[in-house]
């Protein structure tokens, strides 16, 4: 890719301090996200993926501690800038959040559209029929007819609420939007609306989208890119179609076949033995090593290096080399559970 | 033989009304219909998915079946016998043969029971077994799910992952020897990883036991990989039903057919088509006469909104849907893959 990336991310980690000691939630995650694509990153709970985007936005609680190379937006450093300075700047007008539970981020007691109202006066000087003009706008947008801005949240159904909140994460134009989990728990029908909706905006507005979900068809649908990550590192990074079709870590390959597909009835699913690791601690190895039927004694005591595999495929395996063969042994049931 | 049957079960839920609406500004009491006119027949060794969205009436119709809850009319029949008309000592019998797995593996284990006991629990509230019995059953049970007794035994819920919480819950379900198991979303709460070791696990132990099973989900790519039949629901009414295969991939109904296209597929490649539907789903209160899908449909007319078809499906082969509109549906699908 030729283009400048519009958000640069080098080497963020994310330390939380606890009463039992140091988790690392987040382990030197590096990625960029290009203008105008939808980049997803998929993982399953506890991977670091919401700590990810919470140390992005500032949003981390008081015993959270983030620390990177390098975050830049189309080449400003966002990592070195005031709170104020970010707060005033960069939060809405450039960097966006829809947030996880969304259905449950609005205020009960102010009407809806009010409230969008409200967060685009408080960082523009904008006139309050010009707001309300703009929230119209907004509401079209994301397909809610605008004589329901006058209605209170509970009015609103799950989808209405996640659409209202996709309104108001639009308003200030901001060239990137993150996403977390935005579909999740709202049924087929009005997932596929939402999705829908997410792809025009995209075309139209000419964001760049951050798609954070554990949903792998969702993930597959609507990415250019996508990153899986794993306790709190990400495992491997390429194009979608690069990712499943020739997909080369280990737990990309479980995460692939452990998913039904209403295509593909009767096809065997794997599932991965155990659970995720404890991030207490510093790292020693790969921290997927505990599952992986593919691990060797250097996974343990070593952690790997991320190999381009060329094409902007990334991947974060010592056994990078023997991905074909993996791809073969990861489709069948017994190479999950005969190692252990 | 059929186990268990359902003829026209119904259940109507009142809304509220205050007392000053009712006696002074004359509202009447309102309904809302969850469940209507729902034919359906389990047999032995199946099992049959109900797939549908939020409010369609499937946790109604589990709870109906499961004797939680009373139909407002119609009957329930196990093994040819009326379940309302059970008296107590049927009542314990069928409470033996009819299992139920709940959605949250983190709510429904106690916190202050240990695993065994949570497994032993009812069995001994049954007495269905000297207590030597149900500790052999019992530990036979966690070694078939995949826990180990010595291990897991002694164990606390909170020491357990959410995957391991609801083996125990399966556990508990499966001690019990039922004949009938009736899974409400089992695996919505889990991480997909440790999904497909689930949904192998109850496939396999169904086989294994012999018993029915009753799976209910809004994932049609879950039911897809785990029941023999399927049936939609919209708004508590069955819109089409049939072998899972032919349903998936010959949808009738208008509705399965805007819900088929509307699940995404892992694989970027794909491109689905946009579901043929309109508007949003509504509470089923106080609804037409007809056909609940009239409003969102794209090939309704006016015999929909007055007429509803009822499914009645005995035979295991057959395909049925409740549609008045089925030939205009499927020659306008003809048409459109011919082009």
């Amino acid at each position: 890719m030729s283009q400048s990336p519009r958000l640069e991310v080098r080497n963020l980690s994310v330390r939380y301090q606890t009463r039992g000691g140091e988790v690392h939630a987040v382990n030197q995650v590096s990625f960029d996200v290009f203008p105008n694509e939808v980049f997803g990153i998929a993982g399953e709970s506890g991977c670091g993926k919401s700590t990810l985007i919470r140390a992005l936005m500032r949003l981390l609680p008081e015993n959270g501690v983030s620390d990177a190379d390098l975050i830049q937006y189309e080449g400003q450093s966002l990592d070195r800038m005031s709170e104020k300075k970010f707060r005033e700047q960069v939060l809405w007008s450039k960097i966006a959040l829809v947030p996880q539970s969304a259905m449950n981020s609005l205020n009960p007691v102010y009407r809806v559209g009010d409230q969008i109202i409200e967060a685009i006066r408080n960082h523009t000087s904008q006139e309050k029929h010009e707001a309300r003009s703009r929230v119209e706008e907004l509401f079209d947008v994301v397909g809610l007819e605008s004589d329901l801005m006058d209605s209170y949240p509970h009015e609103f159904s799950g989808g209405m609420r996640q659409r209202a909140m996709i309104a108001m994460s639009l308003a200030l134009d901001p060239g990137l939007i993150i996403m977390d989990e935005p579909t999740t728990g709202l049924d087929v029908l009005v997932q596929e609306r939402i999705l829908r909706r997410i792809r025009e905006i995209r075309s139209h507005i000419a964001s760049s989208i951050i798609l954070i979900t554990h949903d792998i068809a969702v993930i597959a649908e609507m990415s250019d890119r996508i990153a899986v990550m794993y306790g709190g590192r990400i495992m491997e990074q390429a194009q979608s179609e690069d990712l499943f079709d020739t997909p080369c870590h280990p737990y990309t390959l479980g995460l692939k076949n452990a998913f039904p597909s209403i295509q593909k009835l009767g096809q065997e699913l794997v599932s991965i033995p155990g659970s995720p690791p404890s991030l207490l601690g510093k790292q020693t190895g790969c921290p997927f090593e505990a599952r992986c039927p593919f691990s060797i004694d250097q996974c343990v005591t070593e952690i790997p290096k991320i190999e381009s595999l060329g094409k902007n495929h990334e991947v974060f395996c010592f056994r990078n080399t023997d991905a074909p063969q993996m791809r073969e042994q990861a489709t069948s049931m017994s190479t999950w559970h005969s190692s252990n | 033989m059929a186990l268990l049957e359902l003829k026209d079960v119904t259940r109507h839920y009142e809304v509220k009304t205050g007392l000053i609406d009712r006696v002074f500004r004359g509202k009447p009491i309102r309904k809302i219909k969850a469940v209507e006119s729902l034919n359906m027949v389990l047999n032995e060794n199946e099992v049959v998915g109900i797939a549908g969205e939020s409010g369609c009436g499937k946790s109604t119709t589990c709870m109906i079946i499961a004797g939680l809850l009373q139909p407002s009319s119609g009957e329930v029949l196990y093994q040819g016998k009326r379940v309302d008309q059970f008296n107590t000592q049927d009542q314990r019998w069928y409470r033996h043969q009819v299992q139920m797995i709940f959605q949250d593996p983190y709510e429904s284990l106690n916190p202050r029971f240990r695993i065994f006991d949570t497994v032993a629990e009812g069995p001994r509230a049954l007495r269905l077994w000297p207590e030597s019995e149900i500790a052999s059953k019992v530990e036979s049970m966690l070694g078939s799910v995949g826990l180990e007794p010595g291990k897991y035994g002694d164990r606390y819920p909170h020491e357990l992952s959410g995957g391991e919480r609801q083996r125990v819950v399966i556990a508990s379900a499966l001690v019990m020897e039922p004949r009938m198991v009736i899974a409400d979303e089992p695996l919505s709460m889990l991480d997909v990883s440790i999904r497909a070791g689930i949904l192998e696990l109850l496939k396999d132990l169904a086989k294994k036991r012999h018993f029915s099973c009753l799976y209910v989900s809004h994932d049609l790519s879950i039911l897809g990989h785990i029941a023999d039949r399927l049936m939609i629901m919209y708004l508590g009414q069955a819109v089409e039903i049939g072998p899972t295969t032919e349903v998936i991939q010959k949808p009738q109904h208008p509705y399965t057919k805007a819900l088929i296209s509307a699940v995404p597929v892992p694989d970027p490649r794909i491109k689905r088509g946009i579901p043929k539907i309109s508007g949003d789903i509504t509470r089923p209160i106080d609804p037409p006469p007809g056909c609940r899908f009239t409003p969102r449909c794209p090939y309704a007319n006016h015999t929909c909104s007055e007429n509803f078809l009822k499914l009645d499906s005995v035979q295991k082969t057959n395909h049925l849907a409740a549609c008045h509109r089925l030939d205009v549906v499927s020659h306008e699908s003809e048409m459109t893959s011919m082009v």
